[in-house]
């Protein structure tokens, strides 16, 4: 049957509204819970970064306890690499930190589209039962093709050698981008090394295969089908590896272990 | 018009939405290499199938001709969008998992389709019955993908180990074409030849 347009739009109207606040509500509702997963989930990827767990199978209480005793969240002013003491670890918020003007600044523009950073990072240190440095655990984010990737890059005790990288948020094609959080392509990167013998960062996805470590100790293979999204993981480790990012925390670190 | 019983049993073997309608095709590949996300997709569709059964069935005296496909649309993009948030809610690793899949039920033709050809036609209680049963038809063609997926590509029912593959130490290799997405054509492809060979009226004309 035919109506008049007023109807028309007025039905049109009540409808996005009542489906609007249906929609809004459950958003609002819901969204304690899912912050909470995610958080849980970004532990989790700490864990499996510094290869506590393998991926994607998540320790169990006691494991769980005893993984993270020997991690120690840190705050650092990531311009000169030094402990913040004055910022709490347990209420940190990285990520708010990045976008709030009074605590973050612009850098230069660089090629893994980063526009600001923040002044201080949360790392976790990772220590043996005497407390000797064992590996570090470093935020990294960066643009893919469609969405900002946020993982963690975990070296080894000599600061060189890539424990693990994990993404634990990602909007990557599904199949293609999205196999960043592949188990398979993430069991490629232990064992590979981030800096050559002059101290510049020379780890890079590859478009292809690179082999194994022996072989190519700084290439991993690209993804296939997802050479944009392979590139920002190259781009974004080269700029949080380096001297705007955590080059000077890491550098402080080698010269107190030495 | 049928009762409620063969309005709710049709559409698991007579008129199977995936099987004789060949709807929703493109969620039944994606989802099906493991059965437990297949299980969650099912409940999924089952439920923002019937809602959206049930509310466009509801409103089908007001809503204007003109802009009907649109408002299906806006009610389905809602449940489905609440349903998302759900799932990120309360099932996080299986909600993961699925991606983009569950947004994408929003364009999966069985649910506007059953919309369109019978909400529009039918009373609250009758659309509640054909989502429901549309949904299981829909299930059921998922979870046998699933079943037979799972089990010769990755040796797991429910993630259960029952041939234990060479990766793991065990004896049975992989069939790696059922991992993949063209390994779910060829088992829907069979389901379908099966069950018109049983049911011969559903062979289309030559």
């Amino acid at each position: 049957m035919q109506r008049n347009a007023t109807y028309v739009l007025g039905f049109a109207a009540i409808v996005c509204v009542v489906c609007a606040v249906v929609v809004s509500s459950a958003a609002v509702v819901l969204k304690d819970r899912q912050d909470a997963n995610l958080a849980a989930y970004r532990e989790q990827n700490v864990l499996e970064a510094a290869g506590f767990s393998e991926p994607g199978q998540p320790l169990s209480g006691d494991e769980l306890t005893a993984a993270a005793a020997r991690l120690t969240p840190v705050v650092i002013d990531l311009d000169t690499g030094d402990l913040n003491a004055t910022v709490d670890v347990a209420t940190f918020d990285q990520r708010r930190a990045s976008t709030d003007p009074a605590t973050s600044r612009s850098v230069d523009a660089n090629q893994a589209r980063i526009v600001r950073i923040p002044n201080q990072a949360l790392v976790y240190e990772l220590r043996d039962d005497a407390g000797n440095l064992d590996g570090v655990v470093l935020p990294i984010e960066g643009k893919g093709l469609w969405s900002t990737l946020y993982g963690f890059v975990a070296l080894e005790a000599d600061l060189t050698t890539i424990r693990g990288l994990t993404y634990f948020e990602q909007k990557e094609t599904a199949g293609l981008g999205g196999e960043v959080d592949n188990p398979r392509w993430k069991a490629l990167w232990p064992g590979r090394r981030a800096f050559d013998e002059t101290g510049a960062t020379a780890i890079e996805v590859l478009k292809g295969a690179a082999g194994t470590v022996e072989e190519a100790p700084y290439e991993v293979d690209g993804l296939s089908g997802a050479t944009i999204t392979s590139r920002g993981v190259t781009y974004m480790l080269q700029f949080w590896l380096g001297d705007e990012g955590f080059g000077p925390y890491l550098d402080r670190l080698r010269e107190e272990t030495i | 018009m049928a009762n409620s019983r063969d309005t709710l049993l049709d559409p698991l073997f007579n008129n199977n939405p995936i099987a004789l309608q060949v709807l929703g095709i493109c969620s039944a590949l994606a989802v099906t290499t493991k059965m437990e996300v297949a299980l969650v997709m099912s409940i999924a569709v089952i439920a923002v199938l019937t809602l959206s059964n049930f509310f466009i069935s509801m409103m089908r005296q007001w809503i204007p001709a003109n802009i009907r496909i649109i408002v299906q649309l806006t009610v389905i993009a809602s449940l489905v969008i609440v349903t998302d948030q759900v799932l990120k809610a309360y099932f996080y690793d299986i909600a993961r998992q699925m991606t983009v899949f569950i947004g994408l039920i929003i364009t999966n033709c069985i649910i506007m389709g059953r919309a369109e050809a019978f909400a529009m036609q039918n009373g609250p209680w009758e659309s509640i019955v054909d989502g429901i049963g549309n949904g299981l038809g829909y299930s059921a063609v998922l979870m046998l993908t699933a079943f037979v997926r799972e089990l010769f590509g990755s040796g797991r029912v429910f993630g259960v180990p029952v041939m234990v593959t060479t990766n793991d130490g065990g004896w049975y290799v992989a069939n790696n074409l059922m991992v993949l997405s063209p390994g779910a054509f060829f088992i829907i492809g069979m389901l379908i030849w099966a069950l018109r060979a049983w049911k011969r009226d559903q062979v289309e004309a030559e």
